[in-house]
């Protein structure tokens, strides 16, 4: 994983745990920086007037210039790149996101707002769908060949194919109009003061969006646990295990589970991009407003501070999601830390010189890349 | 009586089996290939047709709004009395070039990355590996958003968008790829012959990639067309009156709760049954390529 920082030069008299933690802090902060100036950047590219965007072109051709300029001052225009950034950097610095245009609220609010609303529906959806997913994958490897992995399988090859959104429609188009179980939209009943809103409210209007969601997730989880089921299935510990005779499920839950749940939790906390994009659309579908509707709005209406504000979130939500992986890695697999242990003895030996780079500070993520076709938005 | 021979045979008749052997058969070459040639030719008259369809698909005709499917209208036809069985084929075709192009345009990308950072040094490599990191460190939807916004939305930027996001997975196996074949003896010995990186990238490591650079190219397609309806379908693509498949199925939205179940569901299934036609195309060719190997 390489933005190349050049960390692993710390001493070794400083412990691995706060040299791992240094180094992930290090990590986040280029990212945020790194993402913010490519906002910025993409922003300042764009040949969108942000003023017609906003106001409409039938507005824009009939105000008059005092207007108009009193609007492009609003919005931006003409403002350098760099003089803009170091604006938006050097608030960020003291705390402070900048000002939405769209919602004219600062950035901060608008984002805790929102993220308030998606974190139900994405935690769901993330649990949900790595919890399901890992019994289907269980249920495909162990049953390999016969036809609950081929169901499992057919199911979960259709599922990459298709569109989160067209999910969301039909679920919407079956579910909440036609039978009338889920209501149509939005996270609470229209026409109530946010006070009188129940927890039921809340759930009924969660219900749909975050199983949705969950079904779209669940494909890259349970084909890569399939996988390792299969793998584990024909090793020696399994062909030992039926030697003392011990049953599949037995078996399994002896041995099974612990080589494949690791995996698996890997892929998922790796995921959580792939989920906040799946959320994107299906926020969409179902007018709910949580962060992705709000990112949406923001490119849709060339709001520089609040996109970057989201991309930074996000991106630190994703960058969160891998470094929990990391250290699940090592928590939960011991194997891994004997490892490094391993590795850092003989970069300090004598034969330091041999050993090429030492790539266990970073654990493989053998995850996200094995699945190929893993992500579907 | 029963001899004792008797007995036994009786007995192994019923002794159990522990292990029953299935009939697996294996991947067939030639099933691969009639499926590659079937697909190909499939989505190729796709294509065809839908460029023919694309001025019918804007023809209205106000006699017959909202129609359900039948026989003269198979998708039945919108609130302006567009037939949507044209308009699906048209809006598919579109979404499925842009698609086909942004993708050709992500793997050319990821190609020259890889070469970039097999053969540029250190430093290079560093870089390319960043931008990856970076690339990836977003959610792509995110990314997508950000990069159409910035080419001005319509064709050109959902096509940017697709290509210049869909890269890093391909650039990450061809990078990795190219660092096996660098270190092979020919390489080492082409070098040390006095050839220079450019060189040595198009006689070797390009060849050396090329098989699993295709099959990665070809599984992008589906991811191309998928993002590219989603794009469309949030409206950073194109304009409402080009029927791409995205555009028809947000503004099918609005008549969801009038109970048009024909304008979502089937449009979306003709999405949805593309995709994976272009995703058993790619695997197909996948298990060509790696000579039934799993992929």
């Amino acid at each position: 994983m390489g933005v190349a920082i050049g960390c692993d030069c710390g001493s070794a008299r400083i412990p691995f745990v706060f040299r791992f933690f240094a180094k992930n802090l290090l990590k986040a902060c280029v990212l945020v920086l790194v993402v913010s100036f490519v906002v910025f950047l993409l922003v300042d590219l764009s040949p969108v007037d942000p003023v017609q965007a906003n106001v409409g072109q039938a507005a824009t051709l009939s105000m008059s210039e005092a207007k108009r300029a009193q609007l492009e001052a609003y919005w931006g225009v003409g403002e350098s790149l760099l003089e803009r950034y170091g604006r938006w950097l050097w608030g960020l610095l003291h705390g402070d996101l900048g000002t939405s245009l769209r919602y004219d609220e600062p950035v901060a609010q608008v984002i805790a707002e929102r993220a308030g609303a998606s974190f139900a529906l994405l935690s769901i959806a993330w649990a949900g769908s790595g919890l399901l997913g890992f019994v289907l994958g269980v249920v495909a490897g162990m049953a390999h060949r016969r036809w609950p992995d081929r169901l499992i399988r057919g199911w979960c090859f259709a599922m990459t194919s298709i569109p989160s959104f067209w999910l969301a429609l039909i679920a919407l188009m079956v579910f909440a109009v036609a039978l009338g179980w889920f209501p149509i939209g939005f996270a609470t009943p229209v026409g109530l003061a946010q006070a009188d809103v129940s927890w039921a409210d809340v759930a009924h209007h969660l219900a749909l969006p975050a199983i949705c969601l969950t079904l779209v997730g669940v494909a890259p989880v349970a084909l890569h646990t399939r996988e390792k089921v299969i793998e584990f299935e024909a090793g020696e510990v399994a062909d030992f295990c039926r030697l003392r005779g011990e049953g599949p499920w037995q078996r399994f839950w002896r041995h099974g589970l612990r080589n494949v749940a690791l995996p698996a939790l890997t892929l998922q906390c790796a995921s959580v991009g792939e989920i906040f994009g799946g959320a994107v659309l299906v926020e969409e579908v179902f007018s709910y407003p949580g962060l992705g509707q709000a990112a949406v709005t923001a490119g849709l209406g060339s709001d520089v501070c609040l996109l970057a504000g989201i991309a930074v979130v996000t991106s630190l939500l994703v960058f969160g999601g891998n470094f929990a992986a990391d250290v699940l890695y090592g928590v939960v697999d011991p194997r891994m830390r004997s490892a490094r242990e391993a590795a850092r003895a003989a970069k300090e030996g004598p034969l330091a010189s041999l050993v090429d780079r030492p790539e266990d500070y970073d654990v493989p993520r053998s995850g996200a890349e094995e699945v190929g076709r893993g992500d579907t938005i | 009586m029963a001899t004792p021979y008797d007995v036994a045979r009786e007995r192994s008749s019923r002794a159990p089996v522990i292990v029953a052997p299935h009939a697996h058969a294996l991947p067939s070459r030639r099933a691969d290939l009639a499926r590659v040639l079937a697909l190909g030719t499939a989505l190729m008259l796709l294509l065809a047709v839908g460029a023919v369809l694309a001025p019918v698909a804007q023809e209205a005709d106000f006699l017959a709004k909202n129609l359900p499917p039948s026989l003269a209208h198979p998708f039945g036809t919108d609130w302006m009395g567009r037939d949507m069985l044209s308009r699906t084929v048209a809006g598919l075709t579109l979404s499925a070039s842009l698609g086909l192009l942004a993708a050709l345009a992500a793997a050319g990308l990821s190609l020259v990355l890889g070469c970039v950072a097999a053969l540029g040094g250190p430093a290079a490599d560093a870089f390319v590996s960043g931008a990856i990191d970076v690339v990836m460190g977003l959610p792509h939807l995110v990314l997508l958003i950000l990069v159409s916004f910035a080419f001005g939305k319509g064709f050109v930027g959902v096509a940017m968008a697709i290509a210049l996001t869909e890269w890093p997975r391909l650039a990450r196996v061809v990078r990795s790829e190219m660092l096996q074949c660098r270190g092979s003896d020919y390489v080492l010995a082409a070098r040390r012959l006095g050839q220079g990186p450019v060189r040595v990238a198009a006689r070797h490591l390009v060849p050396y990639v090329l098989p699993q650079f295709v099959v990665g190219l070809v599984l992008l397609f589906p991811h191309a067309i998928i993002h590219e309806a989603s794009l469309t379908f949030l409206g950073f693509g194109l304009p409402p009156e080009v029927p791409a498949i995205g555009s028809i199925l947000s503004e099918s939205m609005a008549y969801l709760s009038t109970g048009a179940w024909w304008l979502v569901a089937l449009p979306g299934a003709a999405l949805v049954l593309c995709v994976l036609a272009f995703d058993i195309l790619g695997r197909s060719l996948a298990r060509l390529a790696t000579r039934g190997g799993a992929l």
